[in-house]
Parts: C-alpha cells; structure tokens; sequence
C-alpha cells in the first residue's frame, strides 16, 4: 500500500509536474491508489462531455508537440485523420471511422530513458491517455509498441491493462458510455528503426520493420490500411492532465511560446545523471549545472548533444540557450528527446562519433542505399582516424557523405539523424580530427581518455 | 556494397541441414503450448501474418532459440513462408538464429556507456568467461551479446542478462554477478 505522506507530498506537485507527480519506480501505483490520486478524471471528462472533435479541440488548442523527437503539433496529426477533418471526405466508409491508435513505447535513442520512468513508474496514466487519444481518433483497438528489453515495463503495464479491464475502462460499453476500447500491449524484438511509425506499423503488421513512403501518411493508411495515429509515450501522457485542467493551465506552465513541461535528462559524463520534469525551456545551462550537478571533478565540457544521438553537437557558448523547439532549432540543433549527453574535455570526440555512427550503422534497416551503404563507410573511416590512420582525402570523404545521407536523399530519417552528430563534430572538433590525421594517433589515449590506459582494439 | 550485418549478433542462421517443408507438419512439431500461444496473439491481431514476431518470441521461450526447423514449423502455422519470416526473425537482434547459452548477456554498447566505462566491462567479462561477442562458453552457461541502448543511461554502464537489467557496473560488480548466475545454475542441475 501506499503511505498517504507520500501521496500528499505527491499531489503537492500535481499542478508544477503533471506527467511525474505519481511516478513510483518502487510500487507503481494499482488501479485503485492511481484513482485515488484523481486518476482516470481526465478520460471520465473526455468520453462524458466532450465528443471527439470537441476533445480534438482542446488538445490543439493547448499547443502540445509531440515528444518523441520531431516535435509535430499532436492536434495537427489527429486532424489529419478522415473522421475527424472539418469535411470528411464523401467517400468515408465505417470502415475507415474505424482506425488505430498506437502507442510508441520503442524507447531506444542512445542517450534516452525517459518513456521507461512513466511507463514502469505510472502506468495507468498511459492507460488512461490512450482511452482519451482513441476516443478522439474513434480507434476501438489500440496497442502499446514497446521495446522489448523493457521486461519491467511490461510487467507492469499488462497488469493495468488487466485492472483497467476489470474497472470497465476497456472493453465493451465504458463507463456505461457506448464508447467501446481494447489495448493490448505488443514488445518488440530489438530494433531501433521500429520507432519510425510507418516502420513500427509495418512491424506490428508482422513485416519486415522498414519505414514505408510518405505519402500516404498514417493517419490516412496505417495499420492494415486503416487510418492510424503513432503518438510518444510522453506525449500521450499530457493528455489526462490537459483534460483535467484545461489549456491554459498548461500554457501557463512554461515560460514561452512551447508549451507544458518536459522530461529533461542528463547522462553521460556529468556529477549526478538523471531525469527532471521542468518547464518547456530551461536553459541547457540550468539543467547541465544545477539539476545534473555539473561536470566531473577535473573535466570541463567539451560539447553536448542535447536531445539524443541524432541531434547535433552544441558546445559551451550554447549553454543559455532555452531548451525548447524554436531556441534549440535557432541554435543549430534539435530538442529531440530531450536528454543531454555530456562530454567532457578528456574523452576522445572522434571515438564519441565513431560510438553513435556504428550505432546507426548497425541499426540502419538497408532499405535505402545512402544509408545502408553510407553509415558503414563513415564507420569505416571514422574507425580509420581515431586509430590514427586516416588521411586528408577522409575529411573530405566524410564531408561528402553527411551531403549524401541528408534530408530529402534518404528513404526515412535515420540517416540524416546519424548525419548530425557527425556533421556537427566535423565542425566543432575540426581541430581534434586533423590532429588525428596530423600525428597519426589519438592524442587523448595518451592523456587517460578512458581511465583504463588501455586502447580500444576492437 | 557494404555489409551492415553487426559481426556480433546471432540473429543470423548458420547453413546446416534442414528439414523441408514437406517433411515437417507443425502440429507434430509445435507442442500445444506453444501453438495455443501463438493463436492468442493471432486472434488479437485478427491476422495470422501479424503474428509472426510474436510467435517467434513464443517458440524461442520454449526452445531456447529459433531453429530452421522451427521457422518453417512456425511459417506453416501462420500460413507464411519461412522465407517472409526468416526476414522478419533476422531482423531482430532479440530473435536468437543460433543456439545460445543458459544466460545471454547483453552488455550495451551505446553512448552513455560509452562514455562512462564500458570498454572496462567488457574486457573484464571477455576475459572472466573466456569468451569474445557472438560466443557461448564451453559449458554453454553464458552467450556474450552487444545491445543497442538498453535506457539505463543515468545508472550507465549497463547489461541485461535474460530480461534483468544490470546497472552501475563495475569490473568486480559484472563478474559477482556472472558468479552469482553460476552457481545459481549449479544448484539447478
């Protein structure tokens, strides 16, 4: 059970920190405790007394953006969905008012972990969002796409889908409303590109997981060529709380133009690691310094990437940057995720990029050959300088790839995304690369880069 | 062209001797368990194709890992070829295409590790087990895997052994856990 000291000094913080109030890594909370705790208000307001454009409405009018990574309005994606665009389409079958809602739970950006803390921490906050998002969408099946390392999360998430079944908030008739929901958690296999939603769909479909092409969208087509919404665990989880206390207050909760609070992390060479829900737009400075505990004694910052692997390097001259949508684009980067990774100046940049391109690399599915083909060759020569062995002609060759696997070349995303870390490297660490090149060997090997003393001779 | 297949995994098939098609019939194969499984997933994607990485999930819990003999039972379940599936079961890096030991470590090899020690890790279980990535030991108690981002980036480094995460690693924490697993085994046997 849970002690009540705990629940008041978490419902202190309902109004400051809506999505992690009720988190408890420990002993998630069970049907009843989460009731308790004023869950399940949001979707009782949703399905009772909103219909679903009203619902649709609200969630647009609130400004809340997608926080799996691209940042897209989550009101414009819904309204894209045929029932529920201001004309539907003549020709719109019931077939196609029966569509989908997915749930992207394929948590697997290097450097993110923020859906598995609401996922294990809070479950029925997801449950119930998704009851609110599917009632929007009018989807009467829905599913949970989770990573399949998150063993804990799924544990606990079967366990509220179960609850929420038994208190009649899934099924038949919820809530004596004629509004009817199944959800069934599905966990994947281990494979990142199942967390772009055209290669998730196709995954759930049982196919091979690449990405399909847009046009058309999900929205239109997805699942089993039904209209289908793909949403970010975290993303959904506003939508309770949105409902609870309306757009304004989540409006209010930050300081500029993004709206809500976000999952702010920090990992990789900093004091204290960590997750913190904070106002859209604290400066990367605040959460670097006075959340994160700064930097390890005897390290100075050489650079970060502020929204996970495929997000651009920013360095120290962009600490005061918000770290919202607008003011992390304006400077260069992307919010992404949301989480910092860290490096410090006596860690090998080089080595870092070689570390996220081989990840990609790996991950890349093959289906596009500026991807399949390009990632594996800027390993290889990625591979080539740090040992010391890379010539000139290599800069110049990297530089020709990150063109290569850019926007607009590639068959989904993941390229580009592995292009940014790279480009942005290649840019602000221009020194250490040609020193590389210039000394034919890594010069941070010499001064301990890794605390072993022992080289990398994978 | 380039071969982005990880070295590492196992989620491909080594050639060998197979049965084929013909000489299998997957209710001899499948036991009832596992068939029964594989139609719940089926009923809940209201499409048998749907149900392939789940029923390639089933058959590896009961089995250990997905031999070609399985993937052509499990093809003819779902009414697919084992071509299609084999697609889908190379695909994964959880989907094991060859035999693997009691315990899969998984040691995660991306950024935050990366940057926090995980070099130490795994030269420490390499040279505790004897064993490099893609390898069983010889008792067939440990298989060592790399793993993409395991988002344990704030406890980094990390492992998943089976379906328990490890955090915080050290080099004497990673080999009292592996100890521990062993002997764990020998009071099983």
């Amino acid at each position: 059970m849970t002690d009540n000291s705990w629940l008041e000094g978490a419902l202190s913080q309902a109004l400051t920190k809506p999505l992690t109030h009720l988190v408890n890594l420990e002993q998630p909370l069970d049907f009843n405790g989460y009731v308790r705790a004023g869950g399940y208000m949001g979707a009782t307001k949703a399905i009772k007394e909103f219909t679903p454009k009203e619902v649709l409405a609200i969630v647009s009018d609130s400004g809340l953006k997608g926080r799996g990574g691209a940042g897209f309005p989550t009101g414009m994606k819904w309204s894209c969905v045929p029932a529920l665009q201001e004309k539907p389409p003549q020709n719109l079958h019931a077939e196609q008012g029966n569509s989908y809602l997915i749930c992207n739970g394929d948590e697997m950006e290097p450097g993110t972990f923020k859906d598995r803390y609401l996922l294990e921490g809070v479950p029925h906050q997801l449950i119930e969002a998704m009851i609110i998002a599917s009632y929007t969408i009018s989807a009467n099946k829905a599913f949970i796409f989770l990573r399949g390392e998150y063993h804990v999360a799924a544990r606990r998430l079967q366990k509220a889908i179960d609850e929420a079944y038994e208190n009649n908030w899934l099924g038949a008739k919820i809530q004596g409303t004629d509004y009817q929901l199944d959800l069934y958690l599905h966990t994947s296999a281990g494979r990142y590109i199942c967390g772009e939603e055209t290669a998730l769909i196709s995954a759930l479909e049982g196919k091979r997981a690449n990405p399909r092409a847009k046009p058309p969208f999900p929205q239109v087509s997805g699942l089993f060529g039904k209209p289908t919404v793909v949403n970010n665990v975290e993303t959904l989880s506003n939508l309770p709380h949105i409902l609870k206390h309306g757009c304004e207050w989540f409006k209010g909760l930050s300081p500029n133009s993004d709206p809500g609070t976000k999952m702010y992390a920090a990992c990789g060479q900093v004091k204290n690691p960590g997750l913190w829900e904070l106002p859209m737009g604290v400066t990367i400075r605040e959460l670097l310094y006075e959340h994160a505990g700064g930097m390890p004694d005897g390290l100075q910052l050489k650079g970060l990437l502020p929204g996970g692997a495929s997000t651009d390097f920013l360095t120290p001259e962009h600490l005061d940057t918000p770290m919202d949508f607008d003011s992390i684009g304006k400077a260069g980067s992307r919010l992404g995720t949301g989480g910092l990774i860290v490096l410090g100046d006596k860690h090998c940049p080089v080595a870092m990029v070689l570390n996220l391109l081989s990840f990609f690399a790996q991950e890349s599915c093959g289906w596009c050959t500026p991807c399949r083909d390009g990632t594996a060759w800027a390993v290889e020569i990625l591979t080539r300088i740090e040992q010391g062995k890379g010539t000139a002609a290599d800069l110049t060759q990297l530089d020709e790839l990150c063109d290569f696997m850019w926007l607009g070349k590639t068959h989904c995303a993941l390229a580009p995304g592995a292009v940014e870390p790279l480009k942005s490297a290649m840019r602000y660490f221009k020194t250490d690369f040609e020193q590389h090149i210039e000394q034919g060997c890594c010069t941070y090997k010499e001064t301990n880069q890794n605390q072993l003393g022992r080289a990398s001779n994978e | 062209m380039k071969n982005n297949n990880n070295d590492f995994s196992l989620n491909q098939r080594i050639p060998s001797m197979m049965l084929t098609d013909e000489e299998i019939n997957f209710r001899q194969y499948l036991s009832s368990a596992e068939i029964s499984a594989i139609e719940h997933e089926v009923a809940i994607m209201e499409n048998r194709e749907a149900a392939g990485i789940e029923a390639l999930k089933v058959v590896q819990a009961h089995r250990g890992w997905i031999s070609d003999d399985s993937l052509i039972a499990i093809g003819q379940c779902l009414n697919i070829s084992s071509a299609q599936l084999e697609g889908v079961a190379t695909f994964y890096n959880l989907i094991y295409r060859q035999p693997v030991g009691h315990y899969v470590i998984h040691l995660c090899d991306s950024i935050s590790c990366h940057l926090t020690g995980y070099e130490e890790i795994l030269h420490t279980i390499k040279a505790h087990l004897d064993i490099d990535y893609g390898q069983t030991t010889a008792d067939g108690e440990f298989t060592l895997l790399s793993n993409a981002c395991l988002g344990n980036c704030d406890k980094s480094p990390a492992m998943m052994i089976n379906d328990k995460h490890y955090h915080s690693l050290t080099a004497e924490s990673v080999i009292a856990i592996i100890n521990g697993l062993s002997q764990y085994v020998e009071q099983e046997q």
